[in-house]
């Protein structure tokens, strides 16, 4: 299948066993299994190299990426959902309430091309292509990939936090503290927001499988060498292994975005902790 | 909820549904973007200036101009006609999806919400697992087994929108399952499916609209995305993704192709997101909770 | 004014902006606490009660306004006060228990910061706050204390947690403190221990308590003085003893005979006030209670009354046939 329509009987018996697939399906599974337990996920037909080597060369391109977009976004969205809470229905809160919703879901290709368009194209302030050399050189190369797949979430990192410092602004302990003297600002810096951040953590830990979406298409825009532009090519060229490995590799990181944020979900809130 | 299922039967309360969304700017302008979008899909053969993979004789990459308003591609087709042709491959998407995921959701929705435990808990696994997985990485997948056409994007759009419907029809079909008026009915000897047709769909299919209405960017998004990839709608058919690749592909020589592939994009998404926040406030402000 | 008055309420209307007009919630409050005494306010749900207590210290919600009056508060009026003038007094001079101790403390944060954090402008250094704050607690009867600093509010039943908002109220020795139903989330049991420990502390402590609840029994129990409330307006005030032993208006006649403890026949079937709370949004003329009244004449429909003394001094209650029966 992967030899192509001109491959003769032999190369293709050749390539059958060395990659096992002569001996019956349910040993191959369990064979695949087994090395999958191991960290090995084969050897990719086209390069000989181990499929387990390609996707983790890959893969810290990609959590850059998403680590910086998240972190950006997380920076600019809490104090901005915050903010538009304390000071509702003054125009910073309009502002910030239209522009969340209508760039949470502008499709992150669409932000991406623009960031090329109009920083590295018209401007020409920032490098569009590759993951550069050296720290500095990856830094630089990061800030417009990770601001395209950012953006939608600073919108969306911004109404949750909004709309939840609202709710907690009306509990009783708020009251209680507002009771006993303490400011505004102490309140809703050490008290309210951080109960108010809870929602966000979940929101952004269940958003990974976005992110990696998003990454896919910027990787390809910007010629990031992550998992999703290997994903994009290993598709085109129909190397099955790699998409495999590719995907179960991208399912772990899912599952261990999920874990992480219920970690720092129980580390603020102490009720969470009791079931840990 | 309740209320929503009776917009449906009197115009009259659809009458102030439409008023109020006309009080609302941000829904209202939605709402005419949509329509506008809708409008030069369905018209866009008689609306189109040129046969939009007509290759012209005029300049390529060039600016837009009386006879090319938006402008012409690396090959010299005029991109306006392009944009409205890919409208039309996006609407239909969007549709053929929508209506598709909104049926199986509903089914599927009814099965979790009222048929017995352990399917729920199955069922609710499944949508989990396909929520939780990035579309685009789903996508790819999809096409390296069954190849790239216009069908596999459907494919993967209805499937990855599946759970978000079920998901909400599972939720009302719990809570209306032990309504007292439910029960009383159980109890007169009314059969499941009557209950389900008279009881639950009227009072799942608002939510449900609102949702899909919210949805269509997604949908085109995805469509887009997976054809920019190259792994959607094949070439030369003018998806607006294709237009944005062949658009980056020359992106330093002209922004006019980006530009006009993204514009409908954008657009698109402000008017259907607008107008869905508008429904959603307008119809249930508790939908946001349950989603 | 007397100094010995330390609260005095002086003819206090209080509106909230609702969406069907202007709802006036308190109109034509009058009432006076004296140092070191404990006021309960009475009355049925949505009578005004809490909205007066909130008021006393400046915590309206905010669609409420003060209309009209005065809070002076050791002579300087709470609803002129600034923000910043209102935290000078909230939590140092005036203090407030909640309802619900359930959800009165703050869930991510330990009960020990929580102390701390309240003392910000109390002198000393944090360490000599935070052994301040565990014999606080060990007063308040946590068991432990020292080590319960570091523990956080959900880890407390709900008895303990109202404890520790008793702690919290008293940790900066106010001269008053405002206790907002504090039992009624509780079960009976507790609902004894926390009223004996209230009375313990306000000795030693000699501090004004307004003490806020439905309950007459509890009421009797704690309070020096007792102002009824009905509708948003004071119908009755005097010392525990006089008001619970000569009730002089009908409305404090009807709820005493309504309480369970005080039934003197035993029936199957709880008596109730017959009727309904008025509109407050249109507020009818004349007597505010005179539509559930059984003792209605003429007048009451027409005139609005006022507090009159009646026979023992200190003692008012709002009520035309007061006036009547005074005359002749």
């Amino acid at each position: 299948m992967v030899l192509g329509p001109r491959a003769t009987p032999e190369l293709i018996e050749q390539t059958r066993a060395a990659m096992g697939l002569d001996r019956p399906f349910a040993l191959q599974m369990i064979t695949f299994f087994g090395n999958l337990l191991r960290g090995d996920m084969g050897v990719d037909v086209f390069t000989g190299r181990s499929v387990t080597t390609t996707v983790m060369e890959a893969l810290p391109y990609t959590l850059a990426l998403i680590t910086a977009s998240i972190l950006w976004a997380a920076a600019i969205g809490i104090p901005l959902g915050a903010y538009s809470s304390i000071r509702r229905n003054t125009w910073i809160d309009r502002v910030t309430g239209i522009l969340s919703v209508g760039t949470i879901s502008i499709p992150s290709f669409v932000m991406a091309l623009y960031s090329v368009l109009i920083f590295a194209v018209w401007l020409r302030w920032l490098p569009a292509i590759g993951a550069g050399e050296g720290f500095g050189g990856q830094i630089v190369h990061l800030i417009l990939p990770a601001f395209a797949v950012g953006v939608p979430w600073v919108g969306y990192i911004a109404r949750i936090v909004r709309a939840s410092m609202l709710e907690i602004m009306g509990e009783s302990h708020v009251r209680m503290a507002r009771a006993f003297g303490l400011t505004e600002r102490r309140i809703t810096r050490a008290y309210v927001l951080r109960i108010a951040v809870l929602p966000a953590v979940t929101l952004i830990g269940a958003g990974v499988a976005h992110l990696f979406s998003a990454a896919v298409f910027v990787e390809v825009i910007f010629a990031r060498p992550g998992i999703g532009a290997l994903i994009v090519s290993a598709v085109n060229e129909r190397n099955y292994t790699i998409v495999l490995g590719a995907v179960l590799v991208t399912t772990a990181i899912i599952v261990l975005a999920t874990l992480i944020s219920d970690i720092i979900i129980a580390w603020l809130d102490p009720r969470q902790r009791e079931g840990m | 909820m309740g209320d929503v299922a009776t917009t449906y039967k009197q115009p009259s309360a659809l009458c102030i549904y439409a008023r109020q969304l006309a009080q609302n700017p941000m829904g209202l302008m939605g709402a005419i973007l949509v329509l506008i979008i809708v409008g030069i899909a369905v018209f866009g053969p008689w609306l189109a200036p040129y046969d939009p993979n007509q290759i012209m004789i005029g300049p390529r990459m060039g600016p837009p101009s009386a006879a090319h308003w938006l402008g012409t591609d690396h090959l010299g087709r005029d991109l306006l006609s392009r944009v409205i042709a890919g409208g039309r491959i996006a609407m239909l998407v969007a549709f053929v999806t929508l209506g598709a995921a909104m049926t199986v959701g509903l089914a599927l929705g009814l099965i979790a919400g009222y048929g017995p435990k352990w399917l729920d808990n199955i069922l609710l696994l499944v949508f989990d697992a396909i929520r939780s997985f990035p579309v685009i990485v789903f996508g790819l997948a999809v096409v390296t087994l069954i190849g790239p056409s216009l069908y596999t994007v459907i494919l993967v759009v209805a499937i990855t929108s599946i759970p978000i419907y079920a998901r909400i029809v599972r939720t009302q079909t719990q809570t209306l399952r032990n309504a007292e008026f439910i029960l009383a009915e159980k109890a007169m000897g009314a059969g499941t499916l009557r209950i389900l047709a008279v009881h639950v769909l009227p009072n799942v299919l608002g939510p449900l609209l609102i949702l899909a209405s919210m949805d269509v960017p997604m949908v085109i998004a995805t469509e887009a995305g997976l054809s920019f990839l190259g792994m959607g709608v094949r070439p030369p058919a003018p998806s607006w993704g294709t237009i944005l690749n062949d658009g980056y592909n020359f992106i330093r020589n002209s922004p006019w192709p980006v530009i006009a592939g993204s514009a409908p994009i954008i657009l698109v998404t402000i008017g259907f997101t607008f107008l869905g926040e508008a429904l959603r406030d307008i119809f249930d402000p508790k939908l946001r909770r349950a989603q | 004014m007397n100094p010995e008055t330390l609260l005095q309420v002086q003819n206090l209307s209080i509106e909230f902006g609702t969406s069907s007009g202007r709802l006036r919630a308190l109109r034509g409050i009058d009432l006076e606490v004296p140092k070191g005494r404990i006021m309960g306010l009475v009355g049925e749900s949505g009578c005004g009660k809490s909205t007066l207590a909130y008021s006393l210290s400046g915590l309206l919600a905010g669609n409420g306004e003060v209309s009209g009056g005065a809070i002076l508060f050791d002579g300087a009026d709470v609803t002129k006060m600034s923000d910043k003038e209102l935290r000078d007094i909230r939590g140092r001079r005036v203090s407030m228990i909640f309802q619900d101790p359930m959800t009165a403390l703050n869930p991510v944060i330990t009960i020990g910061r929580q102390m701390l954090d309240i003392q910000y402008r109390e002198p000393g250094t944090n360490a000599e706050k935070r052994a301040r704050a565990a014999r606080m607690l060990e007063r308040v009867g946590i068991p432990d204390a020292a080590a319960q600093l570091g523990s956080y509010p959900h880890q407390f039943s709900g008895g303990m947690r109202q404890r520790v908002c008793i702690a919290m109220a008293l940790l900066t020795k106010p001269d008053l403190l405002i206790a907002d139903e504090p039992t009624t989330a509780l079960d009976a049991t507790l609902e004894v221990q926390i009223i004996e420990l209230l009375r313990e502390l306000q000795q030693e402590m000699d501090c004004a308590i307004v003490f806020v609840s439905h309950h007459l029994g509890t009421v009797a129990e704690l309070c020096d003085d007792v102002t009824l409330m009905y509708a948003g307006e004071v119908v009755e005030r005097g010392s525990v003893r006089d008001v619970f032993h000569n009730p002089a208006h009908p409305y404090t006649q009807a709820l005493l005979e309504c309480d369970p403890a005080r039934m003197k026949v035993a029936t199957r079937q709880l008596p109730t006030i017959p009727g309904m709370l008025p509109n407050l949004v249109d507020v009818p003329q004349g007597c505010i209670f005179a539509s559930r009244c059984q003792h209605v004449w003429e007048r009451c429909r027409s005139a609005h009354p006022h507090l009159s003394k009646t026979a023992t001094v200190g003692h008012r209650a709002a009520c035309h046939l007061l006036d009547a029966e005074g005359r002749t």
